[in-house]
């Protein structure tokens, strides 16, 4: 996997989540610019972001990106 | 069924007088476990024979019913045409609620990562905060105004009166949006009869006339939009609509707006040209889109306090407007109300219908 990285373009956190995700509560997700071009929706790891935070992606589970709040 | 029978009764209309039945409906095989509806309901109707025909396009989707039985009217084809928007969501548990609504979004993707309808605007709502320095402030003033004149409908879902401090300390459901920024999980529906215009005088002494009416698309997924504060499929179909009209926002005198959260009505007022980018929150704020306002939106109470169920709000957003222009919105009349819009939209922004509607 090589390594990705981007910019907050927005983000939210959920509190009330569809069934899946329901025991995962609460969690954030953000859209993130990719410096290699175009968006992603994906979650955040840990700390939580805000716009313009620059991220790393530390995994992909499922085909979903995980991002992680870098520097 | 109500509201089907109800419609037909108000126009004085049998049903073997109806060329064509469309039901604008969402997830009814989701929600109900029942697949093709619309000729389920429109033989319960006593209508037989005819083209019926279910229209899907999220919460949109009585938007463009009402746009596909305006354009087989429209071009001869049809004369009488029905159409019923419906949609029966309480019968399931929230979260299972919330996960058959999330399937308007790009499943493979913005949905697959967690998101709800609820967060999705959240996400705009935070950009639009981050572009325009708009404020919780401004997302509370909608749900004040909503529910001030949903107490006032004898049809609306929620009837309470709620105050800007109540509507800022909501539980959160996706930050920056709590509990008073979503609208409702409701069950409802709504008909409108429409008809060739030498022909209304049939069926009504009170006939309001479509003066324009446009539907138009985009994508899907949030994160594929260049910009997610504006929604130019809200911006192209009123764009088409007023040039249909051939009149511009400055004369609408009301409006019907698709405030299934907050900061959509305030995008809303935006890209319908009510107002400048950015300037929907002060907007609100400052009392103008109140029933008492130079522009009142959402005297039904909108979304929020009339109740959103998804299917049917298209058709119900037409039913409001008729009622405020046959001056029989009773304690929600406004007293500008010869020229009235509706914008009915799916998803987060990938279905728009703006409907434009005149006293004859």
């Amino acid at each position: 996997m090589s390594e990705e990285t981007g910019t907050v373009y927005t983000e939210a956190v959920i509190y009330s989540a569809a069934e899946a995700f329901a025991a995962e509560v609460p969690f954030q997700t953000a859209i993130v610019t990719l410096d290699s071009g175009g968006r992603v929706t994906g979650r955040i790891l840990g700390e939580r972001v805000s716009i313009d935070d620059r991220v790393s992606r530390v995994e992909i589970r499922d085909g979903v990106p995980f991002f992680k709040k870098v520097g | 069924m109500e509201a089907g029978e109800k419609c037909l009764a108000n126009g004085h209309a049998a049903p073997s007088q109806v060329d064509a039945f469309f039901l604008g409906n969402f997830a009814g095989p989701s929600f109900a476990g029942q697949n093709h509806l619309a000729p389920y309901i429109s033989t319960a109707l006593g209508i037989h024979g005819v083209p019926a025909t279910r229209v899907e396009a999220a919460c949109a989707s009585s938007g463009s019913a009402f746009y596909h039985a305006y354009t087989g009217v429209a071009s001869g084809v049809y004369d009488i045409v029905l159409v019923v928007g419906a949609e029966k969501m309480t019968s399931q548990p929230t979260p299972k609620v919330t996960e058959i609504l999330a399937g308007a979004g790009d499943c493979a993707g913005e949905v697959k990562a967690g998101s709800t309808f609820a967060s999705l605007f959240a996400m705009i709502a935070r950009r639009h905060m981050y572009q325009f320095g708009t404020t919780r402030e401004h997302l509370a003033a909608v749900a004040v105004k909503n529910h001030a004149n949903g107490a006032l409908n004898p049809d609306a879902q929620m009837r309470k009166v709620i105050t800007l401090q109540q509507a800022m300390a909501g539980k959160p459901i996706a930050d920056p949006l709590n509990l008073y920024d979503c609208s409702l999980i409701s069950d409802g529906a709504a008909a409108v009869l429409l008809a060739p215009v030498e022909r209304a005088g049939e069926f009504t002494d009170k006939p309001v006339r479509v003066m324009g009416i446009a539907q138009a698309s985009d994508f899907v997924a949030l994160d594929q939009k260049p910009d997610i504060t504006t929604f130019p499929a809200v911006r192209r179909a009123s764009l088409k609509a007023y040039q249909m009209a051939g009149i511009g926002p400055a004369d609408v005198q009301l409006a019907e707006l698709h405030d299934c959260f907050t900061i959509a009505e305030i995008i809303a007022l935006e890209d319908l040209g009510f107002v400048g980018r950015g300037e929907g929150g002060p907007y609100t704020a400052a009392g103008h889109t109140a029933r008492t306002g130079e522009r009142p939106i959402n005297t039904s109470g909108g979304l929020k306090s009339k109740g959103h169920p998804v299917g049917a709000t298209g058709a119900a957003q037409i039913c409001d407007l008729v009622l405020q222009m046959r001056c029989e919105a009773d304690a929600r009349q406004v007293p500008r109300h010869s020229v009235g819009l509706a914008e009915n939209l799916g998803g987060s922004g990938a279905s728009c219908v703006v409907t434009i509607l005149g006293t004859v």
